[in-house]
């Protein structure tokens, strides 16, 4: 008979305390890296006197922006015309999702009717879109189409909408009335106006993301069983029922993961925004970089921003993603 | 172009902190400072020279001698200049459609490779927007910043840049349509005006407009090209930006006979090429090379009689200039035929002038303040000895 005393396997001839041992490593090696390259980073700013820090944000920022949705001149301070960019990028993003979404799922709705025109129609669309690129796109809608509307003083009145290159101008409360725009001189008077980049920037996001949220949609509803849409249409509900009661709810748990994803890609997107001139979180950053010279803190920051915001987009539709997804009893 | 900016900043992000790597030939050029920070006061034992040599040897001076000499040793073993300009303004820098690069900032940069190299083609070009310049300077993606860069305190300070002599003494103007009536800027009350983003045409913009309480609405685009876009397409009723680049981007307006730039100068605009803090020594090259042009144009070296007056000449400041008398040349690090190489390949600063923004040309400025000192201008170069 052997020896029955368990012997253990001597430390240095144990697997497992190599695997823990290279992910000790591969841990110290990363930290060891980011502080290497951050000490060398302060070295060589303070090689070209070069200083770092935040300091500058309280201080007079010195430029116009074009497009703000809070009070900004140019004596306010460099930390308020962030959050101008900030809340330009915020509002892009968050009205962008919402038409996205709307169009979206016209177009993937649209690509599953068995009417011929209408469905070839949503197919072209959704084949342009996805095979050009955004900022290609953006900057042919911007120079290309948005520069070549009609001039402000022969504005094309759409209903009580005006239509111009030098914006969009839509009725809108104010003080509590309805106000009507009008063009006055070379301005609109009234009304809520969208600067010719703010329109070209959301309308290009919008069109463009649609058609990737449209396949997302068209996908989902093709993976739901004929047999539940026919089953609808035999227990009486008509066809638009079946679809919004049966068969939209079940395909709601294939699309919402890559809606997610589409979602997130137009907020990430919106930084184009500087291709067409709006004043978008990124564009009015890299004005700051080229002012402060405060690159490093600048590009941490709006990294940061980005980060957290998709975060909490994907947070938001995982809960939502939890929610619809089949409870199985 | 947005996405590749971004590329392009973390890059030169991470390219500055990388930066450091070169600690080790850091340490061996301190040697070389230093004996040349002697030779300079052996050379010149004036008054002024003592504080400089008692300064030198000081510890925190020390940091920033340290780098000194490096970019002309990498710039060397390079074998060419990496050189920052615009490409988009038409006799400062522009590509024409063979990619053959033109222009007085262009041939500051040619100057300068004239002196480290005696061959002014040994520039290697880099497109920068008014964005991506410093920081490409500042990462050491490139070794000077000729691109019409107006030269001011914060730059001069903060961001880490030295500015050589202005080779363009320029003033913020404003181009609008002839049809639009405008005359001065009070009427351009509630109009768009076109502005690039990140220049101090767009704080002067403010500033101006500001003062004079003027309403008018700002549209900050990328580039030149953008700019000029919106302002054909109706976009903005207005155009501002330095007055040599208005002349220069009227050029090549469709139809250029159509717009007018304002008789109002806004501000100062000191045009020059600029290069990063810590190295002094490259500094005092790119400041000569220019230096250089002024005084031969002064001295009437051109770079057609320059290889008959180098043998000769009976003036002393030329024989200096040309490297036949004094070590000029060697103490910037260089070969004495520094000035001579720079007439040679790409001419004194009139000849520059005149094949750039001459009166043949079609970005015809008139040479004004921009003169020799000598003849009612503003460009001086110091005693070259």
């Amino acid at each position: 008979m052997s020896d029955t005393k368990k012997t253990r396997i001597p430390i240095w001839r144990d697997e497992r305390a190599y695997a823990v041992l290279a992910q000790v490593a591969f841990v110290v090696v990363v930290i060891a890296a980011g502080v290497f390259l951050f000490g060398n980073l302060l070295s060589a700013l303070r090689r070209q006197n070069i200083p770092i820090g935040f300091d500058f944000l309280p201080t007079r920022a010195g430029f116009d922006i074009s497009d703000s949705f809070l009070e900004y001149t140019a004596s306010s301070n460099y930390l308020q015309a962030f959050q101008v960019g900030l809340v330009n990028t915020l509002v892009v993003a968050s009205v962008g999702i919402v038409l996205a979404s709307v169009f979206g799922l016209i177009t993937g709705l649209a690509g599953l009717t068995h009417n011929f025109i209408i469905s070839r129609l949503a197919r072209v669309y959704t084949e342009i879109m996805r095979n050009v690129p955004l900022l290609v796109f953006l900057v042919f809608w911007y120079r290309g189409i948005v520069f070549n509307l009609p001039k402000i003083s022969e504005a094309l009145s759409i209903g009580p909408i005006l239509v111009s290159n030098r914006g969009v101008a839509i009725p809108w409360l104010l003080e509590g009335a309805l106000s009507l725009p009008v063009v006055r001189g070379r301005i609109f008077d009234g009304g809520f106006v969208l600067s010719p980049e703010l329109f070209a920037i959301l309308s290009g996001l919008v069109i463009y993301t649609a058609a990737f949220i449209g396949e997302v949609i068209r996908a989902g509803v093709q993976a739901i069983p004929r047999g539940q849409f026919e089953a609808a249409r035999a227990l009486g509900f008509t066809g638009m029922q079946s679809i919004r009661l049966i068969v939209l709810p079940q395909a709601l748990r294939v699309i919402i993961p890559p809606l997610t994803s589409q979602y997130l890609n137009l907020t990430k997107n919106s930084s184009l925004a500087a291709a067409v001139g709006y004043p978008d979180l990124w564009s009015i950053s890299t004005v700051i970089i080229n002012q402060t010279g405060r690159a490093v803190e600048m590009i941490a920051v709006v990294m940061g921003i980005y980060l957290t915001t998709s975060l909490l987009t994907s947070l938001f539709m995982n809960w939502y993603n939890n929610k619809v997804r089949l409870i199985e009893r | 172009m947005k996405k590749t900016k971004l590329g392009s900043v973390l890059l030169s992000a991470v390219a500055l902190a990388l930066s450091a790597c070169s600690t080790a030939p850091v340490e061996v050029t301190r040697v070389v400072e230093v004996t040349r920070v002697v030779e300079k006061a052996a050379a010149a034992p004036s008054a002024p020279a003592a504080p400089a040599a008692t300064a030198a040897p000081a510890a925190p001076a020390a940091a920033v001698v340290a780098a000194s000499g490096a970019t002309l040793k990498k710039v060397t073993e390079r074998g060419k200049l990496i050189c920052g300009v615009s490409g988009l303004v038409p006799g400062f820098s522009f590509v024409d459609s063979a990619g053959k690069y033109s222009g007085l900032d262009v041939d500051v940069c040619r100057a300068v490779a004239a002196a480290v190299f005696g061959d002014g083609t040994k520039v290697e070009f880099r497109n920068l927007t008014t964005q991506q310049r410093f920081t490409a300077l500042q990462s050491g993606d490139i070794d000077v910043l000729s691109r019409n860069t107006t030269w001011s305190l914060q730059r001069d300070t903060e961001l880490g840049l030295n500015f050589a002599p202005v080779t363009f003494y320029d003033g913020q103007g404003m181009m609008v349509p002839k049809a639009s009536g405008i005359t001065k800027l009070e009427d351009l009350k509630d109009r768009t005006i076109c502005v690039q983003k990140g220049t101090t045409t767009e704080l002067n913009l403010a500033d101006q407009m500001g003062v004079r309480k003027i309403n008018y609405k700002p549209l900050s685009v990328e580039t030149a090209d953008d700019a000029t876009a919106a302002y054909e397409s109706e976009r903005c009723d207005a155009y501002t930006t330095d007055i040599s680049g208005l002349i220069s981007r009227r050029s090549v307006l469709k139809k250029p006979a159509d717009h007018v730039i304002l008789d109002v100068v806004m501000s100062k605009e000191p045009l020059g090429p600029a290069v990063r803090h810590g190295d002094d020594q490259w500094f005092d090259i790119v400041k000569w090379s220019v230096f250089a042009m002024f005084a031969a144009e002064e001295y009437g070296v051109t770079s057609q009689n320059v290889e008959q007056l180098k043998g000769s000449t009976k003036d002393n400041e030329t024989k200096r200039l040309l490297g036949v008398e004094g070590d000029m040349g060697k103490k910037l690090g260089l070969d004495n035929a520094f000035a001579y190489n720079i007439v040679k390949g790409v001419g004194n600063f009139g000849e520059v002038y005149d094949r750039n923004l001459g009166p043949t040309t079609p970005t015809a400025i008139p040479r004004g303040i921009n003169s020799l000192w000598n003849k009612g201008g503003l460009m001086y170069a110091p005693p070259i000895r």
